[in-house]
């Protein structure tokens, strides 16, 4: 036993950015000075303040390291671990305060979260099941095979109000009704791990810091539904989350909690695992039960729905890891308590990946219902360098741009949906005034092009022929009937598309559409970028006036294109300069302006 | 079945559970369009042509496979379906490479006929950039030009679901997706088995068998050259359909009057040499049941089949007849009896055959094939290759008269000319081997049990006091199906019949394309068999052993069935081979 | 696992031990001088039992044992502190693992301060 825990997080964040060497100096720090005993190092799982890693959190007095350097590890072990005076330089500079270091749950980015899927996320060691069950782990699978009917966990999961966290938002109750409806003799029950929105990793990080509930709440649809066999299907580009995921699986084998007679209940199930390839499309439904069964991960036709021929045709049950990670809460708490939180239509809480133009970037996970205002000025901390809001994305590449306007829209399915956006997975880009709205909007078509299956005509050649058109419009050669052969394009595509992929890749163009008619003319009409992005259209010059002819800007200059002699005004070369912005970064008079 | 009712425009339609809006629709005669569907073989709805409204749905939804509910109400030709499938076709139009001037499916194109009916005014509202492709050429008997493709996917839904073999299919993803064959093997690369399948179904010129008509004109061009063609069973039965005639009408005698004036010197029929098959493959057969051969006996008149042994069942192919196929041993008889007869030089002969297969033009290649030191056939023609050599030279097919073949090797049997269709080979078989075993005439000569179209028949036959099994699979995933049961013991046959085509060599991949339109709603199979069985049974002659030129042969020039001339110009080799490996 | 009580056997095992990480600092904390004097006169085996015998009878939930500097009286180390909330803080001193044990059991479960270790019991003395 030891008196004090130090949490290291073992995300992918945290990973990259060097926890593990943190790590082990702490080990080999612990045992100079005969702490190894005393003081245990645990890996857990993300945090969510991703941009601020390598985290370290010391317990049971909570002090919270950020951006831990090897060097620092000496200091921490024999100040705070050994005498325990807390090293507050190098604490998270937002728990500490005039009147004194706070609690990591009393800081801005933490005190508005309520964390329900993230809830053991980097507070438990994810590779030892005895942590989960320390946590209450596996005690909904025991109540769920020891009290209740399959009817109890599906009445239970449809009171709770809980909607698919993978992007649909369809009622996760219903779905389990339906598939326990389907008689056969055998069915199946899936998680849907293959996340592959850009910027959205809730779903790596609920696998990487809390497997198991993941596997619990498998058994668990897989009792309701009358199932005896799970598939998690994950990407091969989570190494992490599939290591720990084996991991899990084999505990939760040798406990006896997958397998035979679970519980002594007679009930049994398994799981195994099926790593993809990385396709964007097999996060679609039917394309990753296709893959799972062996074949090109493409979507099928839709009717049969999965709960009535899913995976090798028999009924089967499938759900994100988010979606998941609710359950076991939802059965221990009763869904009263889940449904208490939210919005009418929209129960719980939703985990949001903050990217783009915020200042903290990672992961929280909210009520449903709040509101993009307190996402992003209180929990992210804002936008950095005092700019301007313009729009956050959300939704990924099936998403839209929520303006300013919308800001205080409260955060649900329908609401997203109602602006012309949605939920997705979760990603949630913030855009600032230095963003340009027909790029964005290019960058995930881009996305889609390169993703889409290639099995439709709208999404094979139609995503292909909207980009063209954008790419034009971006660099200034486009015309009004482009403008209006893409708008068309989008509405045929979303009609004709066979998957919810090509029916919903039109979104972020649609709706910078809407909200952002008047960038596009800009680009067309004006052949200008107003955000001063797109290359094509906006070239560099410098200030004569302001120009002290220092030279900085010439000897920065990667292709030699600005002439000049020293202390006399320089001049772009526009048939040579790259538009990298090099000169202007580095000119100390603010002298080069771009136009 | 139970029915149910729904509103297609308006109009009530009843229509049996489990329909689709499909084929709901054309019980209420509207033909919605398709273009990847294929009833059972390729139902992916990945064009999107065939979308119509149903009244709830939040997009359009793909009539092919979308099934019908009770109360339903669809429309299948508002504004928003007709510019939808318009667009799709623009789409398409612009990664296609718009050759249809000289295209060799212009007219009979698939994809141009949608163009036309509804309307695509504007092909090149969407041109952009390409997917690259290049032709290959890398078959014996077909070239694949994807710039013609649109990725209706028929082509590789055939070979994997019909023929069970599965060597092409999609490479890449979005607009790069291609289809071709694994770790960018060209198609002669693989185990293709060459059977052709894939042609028949594609919609468009990307699937063509190599041409050999130029080659021809050119032969029979040369005053130095005696050319002769043969022409097997199934062609007279699908030939016509090139020329505007119905499905399963026979056009024999115009075929011989059009290929006599399109300068053959010779007008035979691959019928003799089916005669000949039968009466070297019937004594092979009576040989290895007497003397402890290896059985089951299989056939080996389809090249597809043969190729499919070699890749797939390698184990197996000392179950295969050391007969060579119809064709082979027509040329083989051609240049070394007829020559004789003709004072012909074989090195003077051209043997052309014109063949319902596109597997008969690698099958000319084979080692063992050449038994006058020259290869047994030259070249061969597909039944649409025919039909564009008649309509080069400007004849009036359906004018012409109707012409007799040449003697002697014109003259056939009724049991020859049932080759062409799925168990034809074995009834043939059978009437010979039956009557020679027991030494008494058959009181009939319809072998009914091993007639139809079903992947796999089977029968037993009281022959001279022993129960001779026999089976028969045409389509080469049946062919597996039948393969494993022996191979595990689960079956024992004496004798089996195996035709790589679903049906026979009247379905063969060579045949005139038709439509799926047509595919989806008629039995093509049954059709065109049916002329070969109104012939069977209207030929005075109905067993191969009494063919009068098939007697003389034997008389003055082989001997007996088996002999060792007969062994050299008759029999051939197999090689093991292994999958992707030729 | 095929009952239960296996389950909450774990988890009872495990409760206090992940409980340490519990954010919420509204609990009795009991604060051990670690500073050089305290570690020379002996207060890590009196940290250690203090924070194993939380974990051992779960208490995680509600005690908290960290360590702290240098208190200032230096000759009475090992000094335990206790802070309840909304009481007055007590201070234990020289203490010892046997001492700490009786501390838990008496105070922090009991409610009932252990008046002869601590600070006003040795200054009464003088």
């Amino acid at each position: 036993m030891y008196r004090s825990h130090v949490l290291v997080c073992g995300g992918t964040g945290c990973t990259s950015s060097g926890s593990q060497q943190i790590i082990d100096t702490l080990q080999k720090e612990l045992e100079k000075v005969g702490l190894q005993d005393e003081v245990s190092v645990v890996q857990t799982g993300c945090h969510g303040l991703c941009a601020l890693g390598p985290i370290m959190i010391v317990y049971p007095d909570a002090s919270f390291y950020s951006m831990v350097k090897v060097e620092d590890i000496p200091e921490i072990v024999s100040e705070h671990l050994l005498k325990g005076r807390v090293v507050t330089r190098l604490l998270y500079k937002e728990t500490v305060s005039a009147s004194g270091i706070k609690s990591l749950s009393d800081t801005d980015f933490y005190k508005k979260q309520h964390r329900i899927a993230l809830r053991n996320c980097g507070v438990i060691n994810p590779e030892v099941i005895e942590e989960y069950i320390g946590t209450g782990g596996y005690a909904a699978l025991g109540k769920v095979l020891t009290e209740m009917t399959p009817d109890d966990v599906i009445q239970t999961i449809l009171d709770s109000g809980l909607r698919g966290r993978g992007g649909g938002g369809f009622p996760t109750g219903l779905k389990w009704k339906l598939t326990k409806q389907n008689q056969a003799d055998q069915k199946y029950v899936c998680c849907n791990a293959d996340e592959g929105d850009p910027g959205a990793f809730m779903d790596r990080s609920i696998l990487e810091g809390d497997p198991h509930a993941v596997l619990e709440a498998m058994a668990i649809a897989g009792y309701a539904v009358g199932a005896n066999q799970g598939y998690i299907y994950v990407r091969a580009e989570y190494p992490i989350a599939v290591d720990r995921l084996r991991i899990a699986i084999n505990q939760a084998r040798e406990a006896e909690l997958l397998g035979k007679d679970i519980f002594g209940s007679g009930f049994d199930f398994d799981i195994d695992l099926r790593l993809g390839a990385g396709a964007f499309v097999c996060g679609e439904e039917t394309a990753l039960m296709t893959s799972i069964e062996g074949n090109r991960g493409e979507p099928r036709p839709r009717p049969p729905f999965p709960a009535q021929k899913g995976l090798f045709q028999k009924p089967t049950l499938l759900n994100n890891v988010e979606t998941y990670a609710n359950i076991p809460q939802i059965i221990l708490n009763g869904a009263e308590w889940f449904a208490s939180m939210g919005t009418e239509k929209s129960k719980g809480t939703k985990v949001f990946a903050l990217g783009g133009k915020i200042n903290n970037t990672g992961l929280v996970e909210i009520p449903m219902g709040t509101t993009l205002r307190t996402v992003i000025e209180e929990i992210g901390g804002g936008i950095p360098n005092g700019k301007k809001f313009k729009a956050a994305q959300t939704g990924g590449p099936s998403g839209g741009c929520i303006p300013a306007e919308h800001f205080d829209v409260p955060i649900d399915y329908d609401n997203l949906i109602a602006i012309g956006s949605m939920m997705g997975s979760g990603g949630l880009i913030v855009l600032d005034e230095d963003d340009c709205m027909v790029d964005i909007a290019k960058f995930f078509l881009e996305f889609t092009v390169d993703e889409s299956c290639g099995k439709c005509t709208p999404c094979r050649i139609g995503t292909k022929r909207m980009l063209e058109i954008l790419t034009k419009i971006t660099k200034g050669q486009a015309t009004m009937e482009d403008l209006d052969r893409l708008e068309q394009l989008c509405y045929y595509i979303k009609e004709n598309s066979a998957c919810a992929l090509g029916q919903t890749a039109p979104n972020p163009v649609l709706s910078t559409l809407h909200y952002f008619r008047d960038e596009y003319l800009a680009h067309i009409q004006d052949k200008t970028c107003p955000a001063g992005v797109c290359k094509a259209l906006l070239s560099y010059h410098i200030d004569a006036d302001k120009c002290k002819g220092c030279t900085l800007c010439a000897r920065n200059c990667p292709n030699n294109a600005i002439i000049g002699s020293v202390k006399n005004p320089h001049i772009i070369d526009q048939e040579k300069c790259i538009k990298c912005g090099a000169c202007m970064e580095k000119c100390r008079f603010g002298a080069i302006y771009k136009k | 079945m139970e029915n149910i009712t729904i509103k297609i425009n308006g109009m009530q339609v009843s229509a049996p559970k489990g329909s689709t809006i499909l084929e709901a629709a054309r019980l209420a005669h509207i033909e919605i369009p398709t273009l990847c569907y294929l009833k059972e073989i390729n139902e992916i709805a990945a064009c999107r042509i065939c979308v119509v409204e149903v009244k709830g749905a939040k997009s359009l939804v793909a009539s092919c496979v979308y099934p019908i509910n009770e109360g339903m109400e669809v429309w299948t030709n508002t504004p928003k379906v007709l510019d939808s499938r318009k667009k799709t076709l623009q789409l398409i139009l612009s990664n296609h490479n718009r050759s249809c001037l000289s295209c060799v499916r212009s007219g009979n194109c698939e994809l141009q006929k949608l163009c036309k009916d509804l309307k695509v005014d504007n092909e090149a509202l969407y041109d952009g950039e390409k997917t690259p492709s290049e032709i290959d050429f890398s078959a014996a008997h077909m070239l694949r030009d994807n710039s013609k493709c649109i990725l209706c996917r028929r082509c590789s839904a055939v070979c994997e679901k019909v023929q069970g073999i599965g060597v092409i299919g999609a490479n890449e993803r979005g607009f790069a997706t291609f289809i071709g064959s694994a770790f960018d093997m060209g198609l002669g690369e693989t185990s293709c088995v060459s059977c052709g399948q894939c042609i028949a179904v594609c919609p468009t010129g990307a699937l063509s068998e190599k041409d050999s008509t130029d080659a021809v004109f050119a032969a029979i061009a040369d005053p130095s050259k005696h050319v002769i063609v043969q022409t097997a069973p199934a062609v007279r039965a699908a030939l016509g359909e090139a020329f505007g005639l119905p499905i399963g009408t026979n056009v024999e005698g115009k075929m011989v009057a059009a290929l006599r004036r399109l300068g053959f010197e010779k007008v035979f029929d691959t019928d003799f040499s089916a005669d000949l098959t039968i009466m070297e493959e019937a004594h092979e057969f009576l040989d290895r049941v007497q003397n402890g051969g290896v059985l089951p006996m299989i056939t080996s008149c389809s090249p597809g089949w043969i190729k499919y042994c070699e890749h797939y069942f390698p184990e197996m192919t000392e179950n295969l007849s050391s007969c060579k196929s119809p064709q082979q041993m027509f040329g083989a008889i051609a240049k070394s009896y007829y020559a004789e007869k003709m004072g012909w030089d074989a090195k003077d002969i051209v043997s052309v055959s014109v063949m319902p297969c596109t597997a008969k033009k690698f099958e000319i290649g084979r080692k063992d094939q050449a038994a006058n030191g020259v290869p047994d056939v030259d070249f061969v023609l597909t039944t649409r290759e025919l039909a564009r050599m008649i309509e080069r030279t400007g004849m009036q097919f359906l004018a012409l008269p109707e012409e007799e073949y040449d003697l002697p090797l014109g003259i056939d049997s009724g049991a020859a000319v049932i080759f062409g269709a799925t168990g034809g080979v074995m009834e043939a078989a059978l009437r010979t081997a039956v009557e020679t075993l027991s030494g008494e005439e058959l009181p009939s000569v319809d072998f009914t049990e091993v007639r139809g179209t079903q992947g796999i028949k089977e029968a037993t036959y009281q022959v001279a006091g022993m129960d001779v099994k026999v089976a028969v699979a045409s389509g080469l995933k049946n062919a597996k199906e039948l393969l494993e049961n022996v191979k595990s013991g689960k079956a024992s046959y004496h004798f089996i019949e195996i035709m790589g085509c679903p049906g026979g060599c009247v379905n063969g991949g060579g045949q005139p394309q038709q439509p799926a339109s047509v595919r989806n709603t008629v039995d093509i199979r049954a059709l065109r068999a049916k002329v070969l069985y109104d012939a069977d049974a209207n030929n005075p002659i109905r067993k191969s052993h009494e063919n009068p030129a098939i007697k003389e042969l034997y008389a003055t020039y082989l001997g007996e069935p088996g002999s060792e001339k007969a062994h050299h110009l008759l029999h051939t080799s197999y090689v093991k081979r292994r999958i992707n490996e030729i | 696992m095929k009952s239960l009580e296996e389950l909450k056997a774990i988890r009872a095992k495990m409760q206090g031990q992940v409980g340490l990480r519990a954010e919420d600092h509204t609990h009795t904390r009991v604060v051990v001088g670690m500073a050089t004097c305290g570690i020379a006169s002996g207060a890590r085996p009196v940290l250690n039992t203090l924070a194993e015998e939380v974990q051992k009878r779960a208490l995680t939930g509600k005690i908290s044992v960290t360590q702290t500097g240098c208190i200032g009286l230096c000759k009475y180390e090992p000094i335990v502190e206790v802070l309840e909330p909304n009481k007055p803080k007590v201070t234990y001193i020289r203490m010892n693992p046997q001492k700490a044990l009786d501390v838990i059991e008496q105070h922090l479960i009991r409610g009932q301060v252990v008046a002869e270790y601590t600070l006003g019991a040795a200054e009464d003395i003088k």
